[in-house]
């Protein structure tokens, strides 16, 4: 068929806007990058933009001897961990029991369910609610309150109900109980549910940083994404710099070519590597995942 | 099995649900919520008296609307073109560049918005001088009047990508054979857009804009608290951002509390009516 000459100019509008998409969405994070790997005194010369002009690893340096980041990194590291873990595994064993057609009262169950969906305390409630139980400044404050997701449940849920019956019967000949039957046969086969929803809850709490900010003062407990958002607002490394170790700090007096903005922006970096490392693998699955979310609507 | 998760929900969801009484209560800290005085509804009267109610509502409306109107469609026109790219290598990268900030924390989005918009050397500025439509660098940031245009650029920036992935699998689902048959019509690229497309996927984007008027109210929480600062106040300030800001920061539990609940309200109020007119096209959540 012959394409015509006014398909072909829609065409050609039609490449030209989504690579300025594609160039307006990378750039940020490129820029952000190439200023990282760039020394500070010639980054505030100013125009740097898609290269780094005056290389170097240095901030890289500074930011990975820094104590407090180390700090906050592992604390991210381990509630990321204990978070996703402890949720998926809790949030699976309460989808199984929903999805099962003997429970009684599974009707009422769901609703109790939903309603929070669309209605809840809000913010101040919440926060009195989290203080009474004494979660304040404890580091299971960041895992405890997300350990239940309903979305997911639905989610699980769903995935259950379509698994063949015949399966299970057979678990169930052989004396296998609802726990053994969950975890010897059930979640094995649910490996793409289990991955999907692992995934996008891991990159959730690694990316959460109000929860820290709201409940916990005690600066060794802060999780990377909220120090680095104190150092953005207040930009207080180069207050930090100085109390920080002495080889950061000699390697300050020698070469001068670290900046704050430079310093951030290798904080920026390293806080964003494990999302950029899981990335390929959230892709695979996210499509799927999403489909699946909004199946519940 | 479910009965220590449904004991957790009714920790974590019904007890806040609970404690939102607090907004019906003068909170005094020494006595504690079950002892402190009912004052009925002073604190919604205070709020509606408050001299950031005018300011507040109107930012929330405003931000709101705006981000409707631009962030509403432009997934949708997004999938639209993604669907028009016949070759394979460039629609992936387009797809893999365009999902990746909603992955990236508001933190981190934060960070670049301020590195690309700084006086100091910022990529705009700079690009702004090169073009000479700029004679110095513009300090956008702290500018009021560019203050709701950072906001949903930024909201466009980290969300379209990713929302338009519901939308494209709509569109993989209609069926190729009217596509065929409207070719033989001689339907070009637009009318088929127009004709079989939108009507196609119009039940998905129904529920989406259902979901987007519940949450009109929401004009955004975490994008406006870290792009914020006292010299754009007047111009940021939202009814979820004035919760935690009177609230937790200056520990008025009852009058944020109540404000929150205001929100709430009208938010639920929004969604059914939405729903309640979704539902003459069949098209409705419930």
């Amino acid at each position: 068929m012959k394409i015509s000459y006014g398909e072909r100019m829609s065409s050609g509008v039609i490449y030209f806007l989504l690579a300025l998409l594609v160039f307006v969405t990378f750039y940020p994070f490129w820029n952000s990058a190439v200023i990282s790997f760039n020394t500070g005194s010639d980054t505030s010369l100013g125009g740097v933009t898609f290269w780094p002009r005056d290389f170097t690893f240095d901030n890289y340096e500074v930011v990975f001897q820094d104590k407090r980041l180390n700090q906050a990194f592992l604390i991210s590291v381990l509630r990321t961990v204990a978070g996703t873990l402890l949720s998926i595994v809790l949030t699976a064993i309460f989808a199984y029991g929903m999805s099962k057609k003997e429970l009684v009262g599974r009707k009422y169950y769901m609703i109790f369910c939903i309603i929070p969906l669309y209605f809840d305390g809000g913010l101040i409630p919440s926060y009195m609610l989290v203080r009474s139980l004494g979660l304040m400044n404890s580091f299971w404050v960041m895992v405890i309150p997300a350990l239940i997701s309903i979305w997911n449940m639905i989610v699980f849920r769903t995935f259950f109900q379509q698994l063949p019956d015949s399966l299970e019967e057979s678990a169930k000949m052989d004396g296998c109980g609802y726990w053994r039957t969950l975890f010897r046969i059930v979640l094995p086969i649910s490996g793409p549910v289990v991955a999907t929803l692992a995934l996008f809850t891991a990159v959730a709490h690694w990316n959460d940083w109000f929860t820290a900010t709201l409940y916990i003062s005690n600066a060794k407990l802060l999780p990377i994404q909220t120090l680095l958002q104190q150092i953005l607002s207040s930009n207080i490394m180069s207050e930090q710099m100085m109390q920080t170790s002495s080889a950061a700090q000699s390697h300050m007096a020698s070469a001068r070519t670290i900046t704050t903005k430079s310093l951030t922006m290798a904080t920026m970096m390293v806080a964003t590597i494990p999302i950029i490392l899981v990335y390929p693998f959230v892709q695979k699955y996210f499509v799927k995942g999403v489909m699946v979310g909004s199946l519940k609507e | 099995m479910v009965v220590p998760a449904l004991l957790f929900i009714f920790v974590f969801s019904y007890v806040p649900m609970y404690g939102i009484l607090i907004a019906f209560k003068e909170y005094d800290i020494f006595a504690g919520f079950n002892a402190s005085p009912w004052v009925g509804l002073t604190n919604f009267k205070e709020f509606l008296y408050a001299p950031e109610f005018k300011t507040v509502i109107r930012n929330t409306l405003g931000i709101s609307f705006l981000k409707l109107i631009v962030g509403f469609p432009a997934p949708i026109v997004l999938a639209l073109l993604l669907n028009e790219v016949k070759i394979p290598l460039f629609k992936r990268v387009v797809q893999t560049i365009s999902y990746l900030p909603h992955f990236l924390s508001w933190v981190i989005v934060s960070g670049f918005v301020v590195t690309m918009l700084s006086a100091d050397y910022g990529s705009l500025n700079i690009a702004l001088e090169k073009l000479h439509l700029i004679d110095e660098p513009v300090n956008w940031l702290t500018i009021p009047n560019y203050f709701w245009t950072i906001l949903i650029a930024t909201g466009l920036w980290k969300g379209v990508g990713f929302a338009s992935i519901v939308y494209l699998a709509a569109i993989s689902g209609v069926n190729p054979d009217l596509y065929e048959a409207a070719s033989i019509d001689g339907a070009g690229r637009f009318k088929k857009i127009y004709a079989i497309t939108l009507p196609c996927i119009m039940p998905v984007i129904s529920i989406f804009l259902i979901l987007a008027i519940g949450d009109l109210l929401s004009a955004g929480f975490e994008d406006i608290l870290l792009l914020q600062s006292d010299i754009v106040r007047d111009v940021s300030d939202v009814l979820d951002t004035y919760v935690y800001r009177v609230g937790i920061r200056n520990s008025l539990f009852s009058y944020a509390a109540a404000v929150g609940l205001f929100k709430a309200i009208i938010s639920v109020a929004l969604l059914t009516i939405a729903n309640a007119i979704a539902r003459r096209s069949g098209n409705s959540l419930w």
